[in-house]
C-alpha cells in the first residue's frame, strides 16, 4: 500500500492523554474523537491537518492507559499512519488492532522536518522524503500485522475469519 | 543460538520458528483474563466480531473485583453484564461475591495459571503470573476479545533485560522494596517493551508470594512480562493446587539485552514518593512525613505473607489517633487464613478497619479514597496523581512492614524503630 501526505512532528512521550483527553472519552465514534485528536498537546492542533496527513512523533509515542479511544483518534482525524522513533506497548497493539498503520524507524525519525511530503511504501518498506530526495528503511510490516491493516482492524478481521470458518 | 525464558515459551505456543526480538509471532494462549472493569468493553467487542462462543469454556476467566462489592448502580450494571455473559457461554471460572477477590491474587491460589503459559488480561497487572514462570502480560479490550474467540493473539518476541539479585536480605527488607528499588534504578520506562527476567540467590531463596509482588510491578517499568523461571518452590506451590506442570527454562547460552545487578545487602527498606513509583527513597531519607491513611492489601502486597508481616509489626499495639489503618485481604482464602490464624483478632486490636477482598482504594475505586491534602501509605502499586482520590492527594508505597509502622505511628516510619 501507499500513503502519501505532509508531516506533523510531535516530540517524545506523548501520552494517551495528550492524544484524547479523558473528558472526550464518553464516545467510541473515531470522528467525534478525531475532533479533539491531540488537543491535549495542542489545543487546535487538528485544524492543520489535511486527510491522509502523517503523524511523527518521538520515543514512547502513545504512553500511559491502554484506551483503545487513543489510536481510534488518530484514525478519525484522517491520519491512516504514525511514524515514530518507538511505540508504548499497549499502543501499538491497540493501534494495529484499530486498523492504524504504525511504523517504528528508531533515530532515523530525526531526517523528517515539519512539512516534509511523505511518501509510504509498506511492500517496500520505504519512507521517502519527497521535498529532501531521502529514504528511510522501515522493516516491512509483517504479513499478519499487514492484514489486519488490510481488513480495516481487528474487529474486521475476526469477522471475515469467523464468516470464513 | 540460546533463547531467553520468553522465547521458550512464545516457542512453544507457536508453529512458526522464533529468530529473536523483533518478530511478530502468533501464539495460543492458556488463558484469557478480564475483570468488571474491561469486560463489558471486551464483551462489547466480542460480539461485534460477530463471535458466538469463547474458544474454550475452561479457559476463560472472569473476575468482578475492582468496584466490588459493587459501590454504586452503574458498578452493578457493569458487572451484570459480566455475569450474562458468562452464563450465556457457560464460563467455568466466573467470580463474584464471596468467591471473588483481587484478580492477581486469585488466580495463582486457585492453580489456574501455571509455569510455561501464556496468559493474556484485559488488566495492566497481568504480569503477576511471571511470578510462578508463566509468560503473562495485559491487553487492550478488543485484542482479549479476539483471544476469548479465537484462543490465539500476536506478540512482538521482545528483548530480555537480566535483573540478578544477589547477597542477603537485611531484617525488613522485602520483595517489594527490590521491585522499588528497580523501578528507582532503570525508570518507569526502563523495561518499555521488554521483558525483566530474575534471577540471583535472593531470588532463589524468595517464597512464592515474593517472586509474585516483583512480578506483579514489572508494568511499573513499562515491562511486558516479569519471568522467574519455575524451581521446586514453584512446582510445589503448583502442585499443591492441583497442577501437573512441565515448565521451561532459558538456555544457557541465552542472549539478554542487558544485566541488571542489586546488591541485596545494601539494600534497606524503600518508599516510592509522589507521584511516579521511580521516585524511590529508603525509608530513613523520608522518615516523619505525616499520613492520614494506610492501606494494606491489593494483588501486590495482599497476601497471607504481607498479613502475616504487618501482624509481627501490630501486635498488642494500637494504631496513631487520627490514621485509618485499612487491611483488605486480597481473597477471600486469605481472609480464612489470617482468621486461623489471629491475625484479624491483632489488627482489629490495634484500631485497624478489616475490609472484604477488593481492589477498592488501590484504583481510588472506593473503601479509602483520599481528600484533599491528604497522604496515604499504601502497599499498592501506583502512585499516580489522584490514583486514591482528590488529584491533590498523595500516595506513597511500600512493603506491608512499613505500611504497619507507619500505621501505629501516624508518620513514615522505619519498622525496626516500633
Ligand atoms: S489491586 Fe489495584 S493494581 Fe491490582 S488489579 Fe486491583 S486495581 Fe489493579
Amino acid at each position: 500500500m501507499i500513503f502519501q501526505g505532509k508531516a506533523h512532528k510531535v516530540g517524545d512521550h506523548i501520552d494517551t492523554d495528550a492524544i484524547i483527553p479523558a473528558r472526550f472519552l464518553v464516545t467510541t465514534d473515531p470522528e467525534e474523537l478525531g475532533k479533539h485528536c491531540l488537543s491535549g498537546l495542542e489545543e487546535n492542533f487538528i485544524q492543520k491537518v489535511a486527510k491522509g496527513d502523517i503523524l511523527v512523533g518521538g520515543k514512547n509515542f502513545g504512553c500511559g492507559s491502554s484506551r483503545e479511544h487513543a489510536p481510534l483518534a488518530i484514525l478519525g482525524a484522517g491520519i491512516p499512519v504514525v511514524i515514530a522513533h518507538s511505540f508504548a506497548r499497549i499502543f501499538y497493539r491497540n493501534g494495529f488492532n484499530m486498523g492504524l498503520l504504525l511504523l517504528e524507524v528508531g533515530e532515523e525519525v530525526e531526517k523528517i522536518s515539519e512539512g516534509d511530503e511523505l511518501k509510504i511504501d509498506t511492500q517496500r518498506g520505504e519512507i521517502e522524503i519527497v521535498n529532501k530526495q531521502l529514504k528511510i528503511k522501515v522493516n516491512p510490516v509483517p504479513e499478519f500485522m499487514q492484514k489486519i491493516i488490510n481488513a480495516g482492524g481487528l474487529i474486521n478481521f475476526a469477522q471475515a475469519r469467523i464468516k470464513g470458518a | 543460538m540460546g533463547k531467553t525464558l520468553a522465547e521458550k515459551i512464545l516457542q512453544a505456543h507457536t508453529q512458526e520458528e522464533i529468530t529473536g526480538p523483533g518478530q511478530i509471532v502468533q501464539v495460543k494462549v492458556d488463558k484469557v483474563l478480564a475483570n468488571d472493569i474491561t469486560a463489558p468493553l471486551a464483551i462489547e467487542s466480542f460480539k461485534k466480531m460477530g463471535a458466538t462462543r469463547v474458544f474454550a469454556k475452561d479457559r476463560v476467566i472472569l473476575v468482578c473485583d475492582h468496584f466490588t462489592p459493587n459501590k454504586d448502580i452503574k458498578s452493578a450494571e457493569q458487572v451484570k453484564k459480566v455475569r450474562e455473559f458468562a452464563a450465556a457461554q457457560e464460563i467455568l471460572h466466573y467470580y463474584e461475591g464471596g468467591e471473588a477477590g483481587v484478580e492477581h491474587a486469585l488466580l495463582p491460589e486457585l492453580g489456574l495459571v501455571g509455569p510455561g503459559e501464556i496468559v493474556v488480561g484485559a488488566d495492566s497487572h497481568t504480569c503477576t503470573y511471571g511470578g510462578l514462570g508463566a509468560f503473562a502480560t495485559g491487553l487492550g479490550s478488543t485484542d482479549i476479545a479476539y483471544a476469548m474467540a479465537f484462543g490465539e493473539t500476536w506478540f512482538k518476541v521482545p528483548e530480555t533485560i537480566l535483573v540478578k539479585v544477589r547477597g542477603k536480605l537485611n531484617p525488613f527488607v522485602t520483595a517489594k522494596d527490590i521491585i522499588l528499588k528497580l523501578i528507582g534504578l532503570i525508570g518507569v520506562d526502563g523495561a518499555l517493551y521488554r521483558v525483566l527476567e530474575f534471577q540471583g540467590e535472593v531470588i532463589e531463596l524468595l517464597d512464592i508470594e515474593g517472586r509474585l509482588t516483583i512480578a506483579n510491578m514489572a508494568i511499573e517499568a513499562g515491562g511486558k512480562a516479569g519471568l522467574f523461571a519455575a524451581d521446586e518452590k514453584t512446582l510445589a506451590y503448583t502442585r499443591e493446587k492441583g497442577r501437573e506442570d512441565k515448565p521451561l527454562f532459558p538456555d544457557k547460552e541465552a542472549r539478554y539485552e542487558q544485566v541488571v545487578e542489586i546488591d541485596a545487602n545494601g539494600l534497606q527498606p524503600v518508599v516510592a514518593c509522589p507521584h511516579l513509583p521511580e521516585n524511590v527513597k529508603e525509608v530513613e531519607e523520608v522518615k516523619g512525613i505525616k499520613i492520614d491513611q494506610v492501606v494494606i492489601g491489593s494483588c501486590t502486597n495482599g497476601r497471607i505473607s504481607d498479613l502475616r508481616q504487618a501482624a509481627e509489626v501490630l501486635r498488642g499495639k494500637k494504631v496513631a489517633k487520627g490514621v485509618r489503618l485499612i487491611i483488605l485481604p486480597a481473597t477471600p482464602n486469605i481472609f480464612k487464613q489470617a482468621l486461623k490464624e489471629g491475625l484479624l483478632e491483632i489488627f482489629l486490636e490495634a484500631g485497624a478497619v478489616v475490609g472484604p477482598p477488593t481492589c477498592g482504594p488501590c484504583l481510588g475505586g472506593h473503601m479509602g479514597i483520599l481528600a484533599g491534602g491528604e497522604r496515604c501509605l499504601a502497599t499498592t502499586n501506583r502512585n499516580f496523581k489522584g490514583r486514591m482520590g482528590s488529584l491533590e492527594s498523595e500516595v506513597y508505597l511500600s512493603s506491608a512492614y512499613v505500611a504497619a509502622a507507619s500505621a501505629l505511628t501516624g508518620v513514615i516510619t522505619h519498622p525496626k524503630d516500633i
